[in-house]
């Protein structure tokens, strides 16, 4: 009996490796989110994040929320997170400059004292316990048994979170409807805009991007004609990004004739 | 090894969440870290179902998904807007109560 109970209370050996080979790997996923530049990278970083959980849930006899969590958060959560980050695309929000002086020393420290404190709690709250396991409670394998505890204890709750669920529906459709509150400017309103603004500069359209011989593409500045690179001539989402080049390196003193001309 | 590992990867889990919501300043990049700290607490919630043996555990993880989800769309909606309005999702950007 001592012994069952020992075998219980500890896990066994394939789920401890699979513990400290996918934990470390979560806890690094979850730092890189906020040390990594841009949001889509945060988002796979994240979605990996979720997937160990669910092996995690999974390993410990709650196969049903394992799923759940795989095709809810992973499937579509994380789905509507990308969707969203396209939709919003690229902004300097991105940039991991301190706007506020001394916030990022502050939230460090309050946050090794708050998981310390965290850790030192539960090595005494949970010392010298054995769990019980969920071999008795999930007799009649887990999903009856979590849809009994959903349908007889938990039934108000339930019907209560379906409310939620239609209010959140209802919610997200008004807040992303826009009525438009001025009308829609004609070509002819435009065309005045343009020709009798304040400057005519941009009477001819925006420049077009840089073309030179080693180059043709959109990510190089176009040159005025004082040498200095014309900043409306580059799409501002791919400067946002970081993907526009420096003109400089197709600078015609600067190309070396020696190597050969790429194909 | 013992079921309480997983209580202590869940608490660094959510610690780690706290500190992302404070410090990034996208708001997509704070949304996620909200998502975060709700699974590390879902998390948590299955061990101490399987500690003590019972469902209950997982039933109230599962609840904890429903209202995330609800949150996700609701949140991701508000976010859409202020960019809409304000072209940024910079948390800093939309500060007309500061003054």
């Amino acid at each position: 009996m001592m012994q069952l109970a020992l075998e219980v209370g500890q896990t066994a050996k394939p789920e401890a490796v699979m513990f400290w080979i996918l934990g470390p790997m979560a806890v690094v996923a979850a730092l890189g989110m906020l040390l990594v530049k841009k949001a889509v990278h945060s988002a796979i970083l994240m979605a990996f994040v979720m997937v160990v959980l669910a092996i995690f849930y999974i390993a410990q006899d709650a196969v049903f929320l394992g799923i759940v969590q795989i095709v809810v958060y992973t499937g579509a959560v994380m789905m509507l997170f990308l969707f969203i980050l396209m939709l919003v695309g690229v902004d300097s929000s991105d940039s991991l400059t301190e706007t506020i002086a001394g916030l990022r020393p502050i939230a460090i420290t309050a946050a090794v004292g708050f998981g310390g404190l965290m850790v030192a709690l539960l090595g005494r709250a949970t010392l010298g316990r054995d769990a019980i396991g969920l071999s008795g409670a999930n007799a009649n394998g887990n999903v009856e048994g979590i849809a009994m505890e959903l349908f007889s204890t938990y039934v108000f709750p339930f019907e209560v979170v379906s409310a939620l669920l239609i209010t959140a529906a209802m919610g997200a459709m008004v807040l992303a409807h826009t009525q438009r509150t001025k009308a829609r400017p004609t070509q002819r309103q435009l065309s005045i805009n343009r020709f009798r603004g304040t400057s005519l500069a941009s009477a001819a359209g925006l420049p077009g991007p840089g073309v030179y011989a080693r180059h043709n593409a959109v990510d190089v500045p176009a040159l005025l004609p004082d040498g200095t690179p014309a900043p409306t001539s580059v799409n501002a989402s791919l400067e946002a990004r970081g993907d526009m080049l420096d003109y400089k390196k197709f600078d015609l003193s600067e190309v070396n004739t020696q190597i050969e001309e790429e194909k | 090894m013992d079921a309480s590992n997983y209580l202590y990867i869940s608490a660094l889990l959510f610690t780690i969440g706290a500190v992302g919501v404070v410090v990034r300043r996208n708001a997509i990049v704070v949304f996620m870290c909200i998502e975060l700290m709700l699974n590390a607490a879902n998390l948590s919630l299955v061990t101490f179902s399987r500690i003590n043996g019972n469902l209950d555990g997982q039933v109230m993880a599962f609840f904890t998904m429903v209202v995330a989800a609800c949150e996700v769309v609701v949140g991701l909606a508000i976010i859409v807007a202020i960019y809409r309005s304000r072209q940024s999702a910079s948390v800093d950007d939309a500060s007309l109560l500061k003054r």
